[in-house]
């Protein structure tokens, strides 16, 4: 048989039927759901008197817009507390089985709690109506963000109408030097391949330093896939994905783990099998990154400074960057390392797990936010991390160095709750978005890796962390 | 959804590249539970000089002047034409429902996200390719006519100027009859309800764990 890539594995054993133009029918084995991007989806299925195909399929949870403190006191906000209610009751009137509503110690970010539970599994399809669907190919799955006539589309027919995107490997060689993690990594490799560069592609990341990241890690490279571009970035199977998969409550038990674990061992890529592209880069060579404008490709290692669109040959991304530079307020040519923040938000579903608020706690233990930082927060992931956490001792930590510790949630990520920043406020940020106005209008966002913020939280701006860990 | 068919309308150029969907629609819209109303916060925060928020009356906003959709030579604009990467990040549809209710029909660029440009074809929104050259001249000879309409034509694959040239573009045949047609894409898959059922008894065979009910509580 011809070697395969661990993609045409996943797209192959999915396919229910495929058109003469490519156009294919794949099915769909998780369903994630949330809030925002579910409610006309229901709407449409009881308009056309539809059924949903597999609701055991479905697993479905609040986290946009639920807050993070005094959850007790409900949603003050009307909008956000009718789009909640609105899923409480198509989870009833669908029948869904398995809801982590806002009060439920597992409840938090779908694709934080996905993993946790054992509800992401090899081989799987996996699908949200969320671009950061992505993250569960850490977990050699096929996960793909979709949109909310989709959502309705798998609702209905437990299908996806897809056509096969092309292959592109990213190899990581050589290992990351100590204090550079997994979101440096990433925001690396979209500081290479831009992030257009995975459009139309599938990702494989691959390689020593790959291998080398925990599953938490490879969570994280696989999240901001789509910043790449990429509707699905992915890592095949090895022993710290069965051995962080045994055990998960959703996840298959005893004999049946074991005969499933033989299966999954087979989803990687065969030696041999070719892509249609692949990309390489040295992981020894990365610094801590940072980004400096309104796309995540804008970014830098931190010991570097403020590009100059003056030198930037091509004319659209010569003012595109002249634009990032403003709306950023910053000049061309400054040190990254003199960057003042005010605000450090820790959290998203790119880096809000167990071992990104570790840490954390390794950078702040005993010492103080600076005093020109208005607010410092650290959101954890899901109920489980927080308790998790809070076992360990970390909240205190984090309390004592002056950060606020929250419930689980997308927070400030995109703040569509109450947490967000104020106009021309700047953030260190270890969410995945750095777009103009994502963590609230005229907010500055600044993309970095938790120990990162961690280490900006203290020195009120940036700091290389490489020296201090 | 609606059909497209043909369309003659008046086109706008958005010169920038990279927009995302954040721009299109920002997230404080999201929180709608509803499939309308999107039209008047299109491109919100570049629209506006106020900061927008649901329920707002539009008439009593403070329209930013410099904003291309606010000029009144652009007014019942309904082809957008634009830059490469359109449409990227969040896989909200409520981009191209906004785009769709502020009046689009259809969308020239020379490259879109994958999410984005999915979600336009799901609600009758055609999002049109052309080499990044004709793009670079389309919008040159949009901002120097007023005035300046576009022709598609989906069954022919053509995009017509005022002058005559056309442009031709790709579109995936499932994609193209879908839209010609106007259908309704659940109801196109449910006619295929045996494979999909002979599918599920297969796998469900192959690898049980997928299907078993996700259990207990920790
Ligand atoms: S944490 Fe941010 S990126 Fe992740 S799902 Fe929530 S809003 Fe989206």
């Amino acid at each position: 048989m011809t070697a395969r890539t661990l993609y045409d594995k996943l797209w192959q054993s999915h396919l229910v039927r495929e058109e003469a133009d490519g156009t294919a029918l794949i099915y769909i084995d998780r369903h994630l759901l949330h809030e925002v991007t579910s409610p006309q989806a229901f709407e449409g299925l009881s308009l056309a008197g539809r059924k949903a195909w597999r609701v055991e399929s479905i697993v479905a949870t609040a986290d946009h817009n639920v807050p993070t403190h005094e959850r007790s006191r409900g949603i003050a906000d009307p909008i956000s507390r009718l789009q909640v209610e609105t899923l409480d009751a198509n989870v009833v009137k669908f029948g869904l089985p398995v809801y982590f509503n806002m009060t439920d110690r597992r409840q938090g970010i779908v694709h934080v709690i996905g993993p946790e539970q054992g509800a992401t599994l090899p081989g799987m399809t996996v699908v949200c109506g969320d671009s950061h669907t992505s993250t569960h190919g850490a977990f050699a799955a096929l996960a793909l963000g979709i949109g909310t006539s989709e959502v309705e589309h798998v609702l209905a027919t437990q299908c996806l109408v897809a056509k096969k995107a092309k292959s592109l490997r990213v190899v990581a060689d050589g290992v990351l030097a100590p204090g550079v993690t997994a979101k440096d990594l990433v925001l690396a490799i979209i500081g290479k391949i831009g992030t257009a560069g995975g459009t139309g592609h599938a990702i494989e990341f691959a390689g020593p330093a790959v291998r080398a990241l925990t599953m938490e890690g490879r969570m994280t490279v696989c999240n901001m896939a789509i910043e790449a571009g990429a509707r699905s970035g992915m890592v095949g199977v090895d022993d710290k994905t069965l051995q962080y998969l045994r055990g998960k409550p959703f996840a298959p038990q005893g004999k049946e783990f074991d005969r499933a674990a033989e299966y999954w061992r087979t989803l990687v890529s065969d030696d041999g099998a070719t892509f249609d592209r692949e990309v390489r880069l040295d992981a020894f060579g990365i610094a801590p990154q940072v980004t400096w404008g309104t796309s995540p490709e804008m970014v830098t290692g931190v010991d570097g400074r403020v590009p100059d669109p003056a030198a930037e040959p091509d004319a659209s991304r010569r003012e595109f960057m002249e634009r990032a530079l403003d709306y950023m307020a910053l000049k061309a040519g400054t040190p990254i390392i003199d960057i003042a923040i005010d605000k450090v938000f820790i959290g998203s579903c790119t880096n809000s797990r167990i071992e990104d608020l570790r840490a954390v706690a390794r950078v702040v233990r005993g010492h103080k936010v600076a005093s020109n930082v208005k607010l410092a927060m650290v959101v954890p992931g899901s109920g489980l991390v927080k308790r998790a956490a809070e076992a360990e001792g970390l909240d205190t930590i984090f309390k004592d160095a002056g950060f606020e510790w929250r419930e689980p949630g997308c927070s400030m990520c995109l703040g569509m709750n109450d947490d967000r920043l104020s106009p021309g406020e700047r953030c260190a940020s270890t969410s995945n978005r750095n777009f103009e106005g994502r963590q609230g209008a005229g907010g500055r966002t600044h993309l970095v890796s938790p120990a990162m913020a961690a280490a900006a939280a203290l020195a009120g701006r940036f700091v290389d962390i490489r020296g201090r860990a | 959804m609606d059909k497209f068919v043909t369309h003659t309308g008046l086109a706008i150029p958005l010169d920038r590249a990279n927009v995302d969907t954040d721009a299109i629609i920002p997230k404080q819209f999201l929180k709608s539970i509803l499939r309308t109303g999107f039209g008047q916060n299109l491109f919100d925060a570049w629209r506006y000089l106020d900061p927008g928020e649901p329920g707002q009356d539009p008439a009593a906003r403070k329209p930013n002047p410099d904003f291309v959709l606010n000029h009144p030579r652009y007014a019942g604009a309904s082809i957008l034409v634009t830059r490469k990467n359109f449409g990227c990040g969040s896989s909200r549809e409520h981009a191209p429902w906004a785009l769709q209710q502020y009046g689009f029909k259809a969308i020239v660029a020379p490259s879109y996200a994958d999410i984005f440009f999915n979600n336009c074809f799901k609600n009758g929104l055609l999002p049109i390719v052309l080499a990044e050259e004709s793009v670079d001249h389309l919008i040159g000879e949009i901002q120097a006519a007023p005035g300046y309409r576009l022709s598609v034509d989906l069954q022919a694959q053509i995009v017509t100027t005022p002058s005559g040239a056309s442009h031709r573009f790709d579109v995936e045949p499932s994609r193209k009859e879908c839209l010609l047609n106007g259908w309704d894409e659940i109801g196109l898959t449910l006619r295929h309800q045996e494979a999909i059922k002979a599918y599920e008894a297969e796998r469900r065979a192959r690898e049980p764990w997928v299907f078993s009910s996700p259990g207990s509580a920790t």
